[in-house]
């Protein structure tokens, strides 16, 4: 297990030099810049560098695309929390109780939670990667469709099987999200589903585009209509309380453990960081002490869903190296930068180049030290951006939204879709519909319809396949564990309530 | 002192002069948009910005480029918009032998025709891999084993490249196969690797890292003659000595997927010969060739009537498969 030890250290050497550190700095400023501006994200920000790194020799190019994107993942996070647009899919969690905080004029203590606890996770991640590295990359082979599809169940239980709001509600918010998920071409039958003939259909319905329209422009209605100011304006901003709420942090040392693990274990298996930050909120709202609190602005809602999201991130980089697999749609352009370097992404990269991969490793610890520390230092200034009168930040994020929207593809349609996701977002808030089934269903909904349909092709149609080996049989029975859990927490409170127990047992099917 | 006639003459011969390259050498005259069929970082993807790059290091146009990724309905989204440019010369579509598939199979908004053949750059080879365990030592036991009962196959997309040529092969040899279509070639290897399939059909590049790895082993390739690349990939095997699928007794002789350019039905022939004339010195350089042997892809450059002909040939051909396999839709 320690034998890497070695290794990480020589690769140290290799990422500690000057020109590496600079390019760290550089490319964790680049990141959180393209974080910040929705839509430009993190995979076009990547896009866009990627020309300029065929000159450099392959270390320094992955030191800085991926120091790149950890600042995008940071940036990310900023905006979720500040204007309740989330830049990537996996800081959508984030929202929750992010945005709360922000608007109770705790915008400070919000940045600052999700930045640390972001930092831990990815710590975390990466001591993973160089412990494990052999291991886990044997490990996530064994993961077919049948696997794939018993994750993003979990991932869907341990959310929507929450108790809390009016589950009807839950249903339809969730099959809107999967319908909107199935626009499009189909994986499995190559067919296009749901564009009515229609052209601009075609390429599906962005996520990203739904999302900016849900969250950012439902809530600026929203916010307009509630009286045109956001509540911080009273409170001050200093870098003293970045400080006393860092010395808070060890508070939610359960929530961080938690978090990592769920993270870790989502990253590896290869589940990614999405599904892991709506499990581990999910999880941690159900089993909080403070539950009654999640949704209005608990630091514990931010704090589980960003570890989380960056232990899966940086976790998610070893089956990426190892297996050729990526994760997401920047460790796409990622892999395809590596063939251009002329490296091989698979089980070899460890052995033949283990330079770059160790190299790489070592800058994933020192680039997410840089990555919180250069954050903490923006805390007060985004913060700040709170203060600003309402009347002038307005039409900012109008703006920027519709300029993100227009960077997702390039296509005058998504402008009027995202007016109309706007509308939709504000309707949900009004009539207290959920969002965050439908966000999910949209992120994990034809993942998981791919990974059902092939795991039938597979099995010719028989439901065992979910149960066929330890590994999905255990899955598989932890999600539908957690799907039940309202009616086994409920049945277990009458037997210790001492009330005769009615067997009121149900099966419960995972559709 | 010159005479009228003389002067007439000479004017004519400036007019002329002046006239004459304008004719016969087009120039974009803005940006050129190059849009890819298909997401970031996939072949096509890669395709086209490393042709970007060769034309920007090497200034073979006067105009920048800008790349955008049409991946929507596996391609057809970056062929439909290709279509909607009109007369446009300055949006090169980039695809592979999806451009003229993809109409017959699903109900796409563009017809092959709407687009105009510029230049296919190369040709990507189709493999027969499986994983390390399997009990097969080389294709004609592969077969043979399919015939008793059908074996797992996988691949990339549903009705594409690599479900159609598993079809050519059970018509070739009454194999049997359970086809099961994932994302991408990438995810079809990792599968492979983790024997969850029996065999994929990818492109030397998506499974070159498994293979190095010892997790996956080549049988045969659906290639005329073997391939050319005779450096050691392992430790006792190059690319070429890997046996054709036609020497090791499927009839399936050639099986080669096109990367190819287009622009829009409506462009001219000076047009298409000018980004034609562009592509070739692309070829030329040696970014270009070593793109090739890196990613084990062949070379082979077509472009004008013999590209036109080979599309209307291949499409003829495909049109009778997906008769018989029951996937043609009209458009």
């Amino acid at each position: 297990m320690f034998d890497n030890v070695p290794l990480l250290l020589h690769g140290f050497e290799i990422a500690l030099s000057w020109h590496h550190v600079a390019l760290m700095i550089g490319g964790v400023l680049l990141g959180i810049l393209v974080g910040v501006l929705p839509g430009l994200g993190a995979p076009n920000g990547v896009t866009l560098l990627l020309p300029l790194t065929f000159s450099m020799d392959p270390v320094s190019a992955i030191i800085l695309l991926t120091s790149m994107y950890w600042g995008a993942l940071f940036g990310g996070s900023t905006t979720s929390i500040l204007f309740n647009i989330p830049g990537e899919p996996s800081s959508v969690a984030t929202t929750f109780d992010g945005h709360p905080m922000a608007k109770n004029g705790q915008a400070t203590e919000a940045l600052t939670y999700a930045f640390m606890s972001a930092g831990f996770g990815a710590m975390v991640g990466v001591i993973v990667i160089t412990l494990l590295s052999s291991a886990v990359a044997d490990f996530a082979l064994k993961f077919s469709s049948p696997e794939f599809f018993a994750v993003y169940l979990l991932a869907f239980a341990s959310f929507v099987g929450l108790g809390g709001g009016n589950p009807f509600k839950t249903i339809v918010s969730l099959t809107l999200g999967l319908a909107f998920a199935t626009v499009g071409q189909d994986t499995i039958s190559g067919s296009l589903r749901l564009t009515f003939g229609f052209d601009e259909l075609l390429r599906g319905i962005s996520f990203l585009v739904a999302v900016i329209g849900l969250f950012g422009l439902g809530e600026l209605v929203l916010t307009m209509e509630e009286g045109l100011r956001f509540n911080a304006v009273a409170s001050r901003i200093s870098p003293k309380k970045v400080f006393q709420t860092i010395a808070k942090m060890p508070r939610y040392w359960f929530a961080l453990l938690r978090g990592s693990l769920i993270g870790v274990w989502m990253g590896v298996t290869p589940g990614g960081p999405t599904a892991a930050s709506f499990m581990s909120y999910g999880v941690a709202r159900r089993f909080s002490r403070r539950s009654a609190n999640f949704g209005k602005g608990e630091p514990e809602g931010v704090v589980a869903p960003e570890t989380a999201d960056h232990a899966a991130g940086s976790s998610a980089m070893l089956p990426m190296l190892a297996l050729g697999i990526p994760g997401s749609a920047t460790a796409a352009v990622m892999l395809g930068g590596l063939m251009i370097w002329g490296l091989t992404p698979g089980p070899t990269l460890f052995v033949e180049r283990p330079d770059f991969v160790w190299g790489l490793i070592a800058s994933m610890y020192l680039g997410n030290v840089v990555a919180v520390v250069l954050v903490l230092a923006t805390v007060p200034l985004f913060a700040a951006i709170l203060r600003i009168p309402f009347a002038v930040v307005a039409p900012l994020i109008v703006s920027v939204c519709f300029i993100g929207v227009w960077t997702v593809a390039s296509a005058e349609f998504d402008l009027w879709l995202v007016l109309a996701f706007g509308v939709i977002g504000y309707l949900f808030k009004k009539l207290e519909y959920p969002i965050a089934p439908l966000v999910l269903a949209m992120v994990l909904g034809d993942k998981a319809e791919d990974a059902f349909r092939q795991s039938m092709l597979m099995s010719g149609g028989s439901l065992g396949v979910f149960f066929s080996n330890p590994l999905v049989g255990t899955l598989t029975a932890i999600a539908l564990i957690l799907l039940a859990w309202p009616i086994v927490a409920m049945f277990l409170g009458r037997r210790r309530a001492g009330v005769a127990a009615v067997p009121a047992h149900a099966e419960r099917s995972p559709s | 002192m010159p005479s009228l006639t003389t002067k007439i003459a000479l004017g004519l011969l400036g007019a002329a002069a002046v006239a004459a390259p304008a004719a016969a050498e087009w120039k974009p005259v803005k940006p050129v948009e190059f849009v890819v069929a298909s997401g970031a970082g996939g072949g096509t993807d890669q395709f086209a910005r490393l042709i970007q790059s060769i034309i920007q290091k090497h200034e073979l146009m006067p105009v920048n480029m800008i790349v955008t990724n049409k991946g929507g309905g596996a391609g057809t989204e970056a062929f439909v918009y290709g279509k909607l440019a009109g007369a446009d010369p300055h949006k090169l579509v980039f695809g592979t032998n999806n451009e003229w598939l993809l109409p017959l199979v699903t109900k796409s908004g563009y017809q092959p025709d709407d687009l105009r053949p510029v230049a296919a750059m190369a040709v990507d080879e189709f493999l027969l891999w499986t994983h390390k365990d399997a009990p097969y030592k080389d294709a004609a036991a592969f077969v043979a084993a399919a015939k008793e009962k059908p074996l797992q196959v996988g691949g990339s997309q549903s009705k594409d490249t690599d479900q159609i040529l598993s079809k050519r092969i059970e018509y070739a040899t009454d194999a049997k196969f359970t086809y099961i279509p994932f994302k991408s070639g990438g995810e079809a290897a990792t599968q492979l690797a983790g024997a969850h399939i029996e065999a994929n059909f990818n492109n030397p590049q998506e499974n070159v890292g498994q293979w190095k790895g010892g997790q996956v082993r080549p049988l045969c390739v659906f290639s005329p003659q073997r391939m050319s690349y005779d450096q050691k990939v392992t430790a006792d095997m190059s690319w070429a000595d890997i046996p054709t699928c036609k020497e090791s007794g499927i009839a399936v002789e050639q099986y080669q997927m096109p990367r190819t350019v287009w622009l829009n039905a409506k462009a001219t022939d000076e047009q298409a010969a000018y980004y034609a004339g562009v592509m070739a010195k692309v070829r030329e350089t040696p970014e270009w060739k070593e793109w090739l042997a890196r990613t084990s892809q062949t070379d082979r450059f077509v472009t004008g009537q013999a590209f036109a002909d080979q599309v209307k040939k291949e499409q003829a051909e495909a049109r009778t498969l997906f008769e018989k396999a029951g996937w043609l839709v009209t458009n």
